[in-house]
């Protein structure tokens, strides 16, 4: 009984940093309307910063000084990035906004590398609480209770702040109408720099309050960001009062989920969740909102099948993919079909995102599962090729299709968060069932049969796979439900009074992503015989939103385009720099401030721009004919 | 006697304090253009939007040829045959106007869940000729999202018979347009309804519209039906003259004898 109690304390205590750092997030989208992927960046820089502090300064004032003033020193950054990065795109689409902030988020990474090296950091016990009290016979430490009475402190100053100040009282106005908040006459760039700089500074001092209860690490940035988005999916985005009792909740879960479920305590998080989710959609204290804003830009120009002269181009360059092995050694052909398995990859997510409007942040979820269904059918079953790579897309479809039954209830930043907590999901399900995943070690040896096993023989099944696939989902795009799936992302006012069912034809686009996804893991798995947790992580995630951002999220070629030049770049990146991550968050910042369209869309709009001066030319010359 | 064919019984919603619609019942029969008027706020759109499911009503009963729909989603309530048009125009911008008529006919002839087959060769001539009913003939290859506003009034008035619906439920058709362009719509809609006997519910603001097509006028002030019957009677209406043009009370004198109900 008395150790249900300490297992209860200390899951107070750890709600208090969850609170903070959630609270962070929900002011600054309230006001903004910016998910904040950054956050557990901010959080890391926090903790780092904190650590530097309080070693250099001695003493309680040292400490406790040293945690303010960490806390203090990344929202003045925070705001500097406000001004520099955020104000260029705040009304640019959703997507780009995440991909804008989880490009800080892969600098920040690669920084704190360098500054303060790969190594896990141990910080100093808080002066004055390093004791522990005695509860019922247990020890409980000093610090713990010191968080737990912290958290409700900080949400009554938050109260305060938000209800008794002239700047609180501006802020949620504008959480409720920005607009009019403007037409007041509020200076809105200097209110949005405000609440930015403040809901991170919760998140460092979050961070920074970490210190003498967990080491500090470069991994700490997407472990709370993913229980972050959980806990305002569960309380409601927006809602501080929501976050508080979300933090504690998730917090408890984890807590007594561990005594349950030792290997996958994340599982029970999850049940708690979609419960919530499926009688609340916008979390526990979270409204409605408004229609979504659209999640990718869509141009007017409507979208047509291939000409003869379009349809030939495709062939030859299909043509010269399979000549391909007569010149190129074995390297290069493993190389080449490595890209044509992520050009698949991208193309499944570029379908989703664009004709479904649906931008998942968790689509490696299905590359990943892909890989192991095939792994398990080819070790545990014995399966050929052709069977596995089929097992595997059977379970990266029936994984897509259960988590797509939630996510398609939500839309927009939620049905983004909630894609990326169920990747998370999948990925430490992967990560910590060590009997059957073989955990961190993966599973090895899964080699094509001797027929496909020299590389010039794999490419060209990479080849005909993706063709295939690609092909597939183009005829998807033009087929009736493709029209269907754009006319509830133009409209869904307008599809559902005609009598279409949104929730259903998106989760059937989501389920088909997956599988297609599922196909491109597989081959990949058999390409480098092995599968690793990695394969579904986030980060690989997010490569594939960069890949389709690349190449322009418009066109499927565009996709095709941006996953060739963005793997052959990372291929390059890997082997000439130790910088990747920041090289390739600068990539993204830049991609998203200056080149929204991507390379296909760029070069297309050059070539209609072109053609509509060549027309107006041309009607101009045969006017005085007239 | 068979059910009418769209039958309203008792129908209430309040948001908050504010009672929207306040037991609102009656009755349209196929064939008939039925008017719903009435200031802003009076609780038209409410009223509207609780007849094709958009918003579960608090109590009350709607019967679409003596079937209770009461509750159904709009898709359900769409797939009875009942065309919908908006206040605030609801196409699909990123298609062509020929598209967007042949996305409402695939979907009126159950063919959404086909996943190959190219969706822009189905249903040409219907939608063409559709296209050409509503006027919009030159531009249907045109992308819905640079219309003007009155040519998506038309395009919604085209794809909301595209399914051949019974029943069109229209949100201000004519709000928006050129005074010219609203007397064309309304004439448009009029003929076709009489034509294949569809039964029609519009609101509208524009009283000479109102006068010149409707068989029949409701008037709802502040969630309440005040006044029903033909346009001459509802014109000479006192109840509904005092809701147009204020009782005079706030500078103390009546209205003059003559002045017309004119919004």
């Amino acid at each position: 009984m008395s150790f249900l109690l300490v297992q209860f304390l200390t899951g107070l205590a750890g709600a208090c940093s969850l609170f903070l750092v959630a609270s962070g997030l929900s002011i600054i989208f309230g006001v903004t309307r910016i998910v904040n992927f950054a956050h557990g960046a901010f959080y890391m820089a926090g903790a780092y910063v904190a650590y530097s502090l309080t070693t250099r300064f001695s003493g309680g004032l040292g400490f406790w000084g040293g945690l303010v003033a960490a806390a203090l020193v990344v929202a003045a950054l925070g705001a500097l990035i406000e001004i520099v990065l955020l104000r260029r795109i705040y009304h640019a689409p959703e997507l780009f906004q995440l991909l804008a902030t989880f490009g800080v988020t892969l600098i920040f990474q690669d920084l704190s590398v360098m500054i303060w090296g790969p190594e896990d950091l141990v910080g100093r016990r808080a002066p004055g609480l390093q004791g522990a009290v005695d509860v019922f016979g247990q020890a409980v430490p000093l610090y713990d209770l010191f968080l737990i009475v912290l958290g409700p402190t900080v949400l009554g100053l938050l109260w305060l702040l938000f209800h008794r100040t002239r700047f609180g009282i501006l802020v949620r106005a504008a959480t409720q109408d920005r607009d009019m908040v403007a037409a007041l006459g509020v200076n809105q760039k200097w209110l949005f720099t405000a609440v930015f700089g403040l809901g991170i500074f919760l998140a460092a001092l979050g961070g920074a309050l970490q210190l003498p209860r967990d080491a500090v690490s470069h991994t700490m940035d997407l472990r709370i960001i993913v229980e972050v988005f959980v806990v305002v999916v569960v309380g409601g985005l927006g809602s501080v009062t929501g976050a508080f009792v979300a933090a504690l909740l998730v917090s408890e879960l984890n807590a007594f989920g561990i005594l349950v479920l030792p290997q996958i305590s994340l599982v029970l998080v999850f049940a708690v969740m979609a419960v919530v989710l499926v009688v609340r959609p916008f979390g526990l204290f979270g409204k409605a909102e408004g229609p979504a804003r659209p999640a990718v830009a869509a141009t007017i120009r409507p979208w047509r099948v291939f000409g003869p002269r379009e349809r030939l181009a495709v062939a030859a360059a299909v043509g010269l993919a399979a000549l391909l092995p007569l010149v190129a050694g074995n390297y290069l052909l493993a190389v080449a079909a490595e890209l044509l398995i992520f050009a698949l990859f991208a193309a499944s997510l570029q379908f989703l995102m664009s004709t479904g409007g649906l931008v998942s942040f968790g689509h490696a979820a299905y590359f990943g599962l892909g890989g192991y269904g095939a792994a398990f059918a080819s070790k545990a079953f014995g399966l050929p090729m052709a069977g596995a790579v089929a097992a595997g897309i059977g379970l990266a479809a029936t994984g897509a299709a259960l988590f797509g039954w939630f996510c398609v209830r939500l839309s927009g930043v939620y049905f983004a968060m909630l894609t990326l907590a169920f990747a998370q999901i999948a990925w430490s399900v992967a990560f910590q069932w060590t009997a059957v995943t073989g955990g961190d070690n993966g599973l090895l040896g899964i080699w094509p049969p001797a027929w496909a096993s020299s590389p010039r023989v794999f490419y060209l099944v990479a080849l005909a796979a993706a063709v295939a696939g690609i092909a597939a989902l183009r005829i998807l795009v033009f087929s009736p439900f493709g029209y269907g799936l754009r006319a509830v992302r133009d409209s869904t006012l307008r599809a559902e009074s005609i009598g279409l069912d949104r929730i259903r034809m998106q989760w059937a686009a989501f389920t088909l992503a997956g599988a297609v996804a599922g196909l491109a893991g597989a081959l990949f798995a058999f390409l480098k015989g092995s599968v690793f947790p990695d394969n579904l992580g986030i980060p690989l995630s997010v490569d594939g939103l960069v890949m389709v951002l690349l190449g322009g999220v418009e066109t499927v070629s565009g996709a095709v385009v941006g996953a060739l030049v963005f793997r052959t770049l990372t291929i390059l990146l890997m082997s000439y720099t130790d910088a990747s991550k920041l090289v390739l968050g600068l990539l993204i910042v830049v991609l998203v401030v200056a080149f929204p369209r991507g390379i296909v869309g760029s070069l297309s709009e050059f070539l209609a721009r072109r053609q509509d001066r060549a027309a107006t030319a041309r009607a101009g010359a045969l006017k005085p004919a007239e | 006697m068979s059910p009418p064919l769209l039958a309203v019984e008792h129908l209430s919603k309040a948001y908050g304090g504010v009672h929207a619609v306040q037991d609102v019942s009656f009755t349209l029969a196929a064939g008939e253009l039925l008017a719903m008027i009435g200031p802003n706020g009076a609780g038209k759109s409410t009223c509207f939007n609780m007849l094709n499911g958009q918003v579960a009503p608090d109590a009350g009963q709607v019967a679409i040829s003596g079937r209770d729909v009461t509750g159904l989603p709009p898709r359900q309530v769409a797939r009875l045959g009942i065309g919908r048009t908006f206040q605030i125009t609801a196409t699909f911008p990123s298609m062509t106007v020929r598209e967007n008529v042949q996305v409402a006919l695939l979907a009126g002839a159950g063919r959404m869940n086909r996943l190959a087959g190219h969706a822009g060769a189905s249903f040409v001539a219907e939608a063409d000729e559709l296209c050409r009913l509503v006027g919009m003939g030159h531009a249907a290859g045109r992308p819905a999202g640079e219309l003007a506003y009155g040519d998506l009034k038309r395009l919604e008035l085209a794809v909301a018979l595209a399914n051949k619906p019974v029943l069109l439920l229209m949100d201000e058709p004519t709000a928006g347009m050129a005074p010219a362009e609203r007397v064309e719509m309304m004439r448009l809609t009029a003929d076709i309804a009489r034509e294949s006997s569809l039964g029609v519910l519009f609101t509208e603001h524009d009283m000479d519209v109102v006068f010149e097509h409707a068989d029949r006028v409701i008037v709802l002030d502040r969630g309440r039906i005040i006044a029903e019957g033909t346009p001459a009677a509802i014109r000479e209406n006192p109840a509904v003259r005092a809701t147009y043009l204020g009782e005079g009370l706030t500078f103390g004198h009546a209205p003059a004898a003559g002045a017309r109900a004119h919004a």
